[in-house]
């Protein structure tokens, strides 16, 4: 069991089928990462994250830009 | 029994449909409600029922949005698009879940046949929008959707397509016939359940939401989210029913939709050639035109309603009876009812040879009587 916090690099998305489609295609990509639930110090209220522990924002920028992906937000977080 | 009325709803459902349908009832979750194992499996599914819908549609996964069939469709588009300061023409194929939302909005409204040549005559200044079914459900008539969508683009009108009777049958593509929306159902010739359907729709298409509610995100804004598809997707999604379309959608690429359409059109044209040669029938079809597998007919001196219920009580043979929900085009026939025959792939050339025998028996019968 997990209870320490870890620090994750965060992508948020404008819409719930966004980050799925996020999901599946990192998958399809072998890229590491899963799904999480909003963390509250990103924003209040609910809904689904990326988050990876891949702490490289070029990385992901470029990875996003080149997969067509469109996100809201990239930030690294203590989840 | 011989089943013909799957205009109404298609008869027969893949096995992997129905299995998949139970077993996601025994392992059921929300989703886009949090990422519990259930729920994640939910909103992967969904993702990916969107995405074969996306790709049969030619639209974009996020720009499909699901509903509870092509009437809260077509509701939605018409309710939330349009207002009564508007122009719009439709066609006398269409159904009552076009027409009734028209007349409730009290928009300018133009009714007229479904080519292109018909609807340029009624285009006017305060002209919005052409909604047109893509196939009539009543005579199973094709209408040109991609010409009418290419001309509503190249005038600055929008274009609404009603696909209840040819998704599944017809190829519909979004961006090839340039179209803005297309409302379909689940139940018909997508062989999935009743109580899911949809709207694919295009870029920069601000549709109004009929209803606001849970959306499982920004969930302290007062206002409902603006993106789609949650913009128009409030609450609890019809799970089940998106499970069933999304293994129904890999049957129909296997069988190849375009054989689907081969086969009932072949089966409806042997009916009509059949039926030609009988005295006392009418059949509603008009030679320069295309149509699916759908044939619409009366016999002369009997009343639609009675012609069905014969047919079901004495035969076996399950047709529907009346106006279709589809007032305008009786209008148009001079009729006020008919008896639809609506072939699909449960059926076999015998069902047409056993069909045919069944109303020439009908129409001796009655000439004795009469």
């Amino acid at each position: 069991m997990r209870v320490n916090t870890s620090e994750y690099m965060i992508i948020t998305f404008s819409e719930t089928t966004r980050a799925l489609y996020m999901e599946r295609i990192c998958k399809e990509d072998g890229v590491h990462g899963r799904i999480i639930p909003l963390p509250k110090s990103v924003d209040a209220g609910c809904g689904l994250v990326w988050a990876s522990e891949k702490r490289d924002r070029v990385f992901w920028i470029t990875y996003m830009e080149n997969r067509g992906i469109e996100y809201e937000e990239i930030m690294e977080v203590s989840v | 029994m011989i089943y013909a009325d799957n205009a109404a709803t298609t008869y027969f459902k893949p096995e992997k449909t129905i299995a998949a349908v139970c077993e996601y009832l025994k392992h059921p979750g929300n989703p886009g409600r949090g990422n519990n194992h259930m729920a994640m499996d939910a909103a992967r599914m969904v993702l990916d029922t969107r995405i074969k819908l996306a790709d049969l549609f030619d639209c974009d996964f996020d720009h499909v949005v699901f509903t509870s069939g092509v009437t809260e469709s077509l509701n939605t588009v018409i309710q939330g698009l349009f207002g009564p300061q508007d122009h719009i023409i439709t066609t006398y194929m269409e159904h009552n879940s076009v027409l009734r939302p028209l007349y409730r909005l009290g928009c300018r409204l133009s009714v007229c046949g479904g080519s292109t040549e018909e609807i340029k005559k009624h285009i006017r200044s305060d002209t919005k929008a052409v909604i047109i079914n893509h196939v009539s459900n009543v005579t199973g008539e094709i209408n040109d959707i991609e010409g009418i969508g290419k001309f509503c683009r190249q005038n600055g009108l929008l274009s609404v397509a009603d696909t209840a009777q040819s998704a599944g049958v017809l190829p519909v593509s979004l961006k090839e016939s340039e179209l803005d929306v297309i409302c379909f159902t689940g139940h018909k010739g997508l062989l999935a359940m009743q109580g899911i359907g949809g709207i694919c729709l295009g870029e920069d298409i601000d549709i109004r939401p009929l209803k606001v509610g849970g959306s499982g995100f920004a969930s302290f804004d007062t206002e409902h989210p603006k993106q789609y598809p949650s913009a128009l997707e409030a609450g609890t999604l019809n799970v089940p029913g998106i499970v069933s379309l999304n293994r129904s959608l890999d049957f129909l690429k296997e069988c190849g939709i375009e054989n689907i359409l081969r086969h009932e059109q072949l089966l409806a044209e042997e009916f009509c050639r059949i039926l030609s040669s009988f005295d006392g029938v009418k059949v509603y079809r008009e030679k320069e035109k295309e149509y699916t597998g759908i044939v619409s007919l009366n016999v002369e001196g009997m009343d639609a309603a009675a012609v069905s219920d014969i047919l079901s009580r004495e035969y076996g043979i399950e047709t529907r009876a009346g106006a279709h929900c589809a007032p305008l085009i009786h209008e148009h026939y001079g009729t006020e009812s008919t008896v639809r025959f609506s072939f699909g792939i449960n059926n076999r050339k015998e069902d047409i040879r056993e069909c045919s025998e069944a109303l020439k028996e009908i129409i001796k019968i009655r000439g004795h009587e009469a």
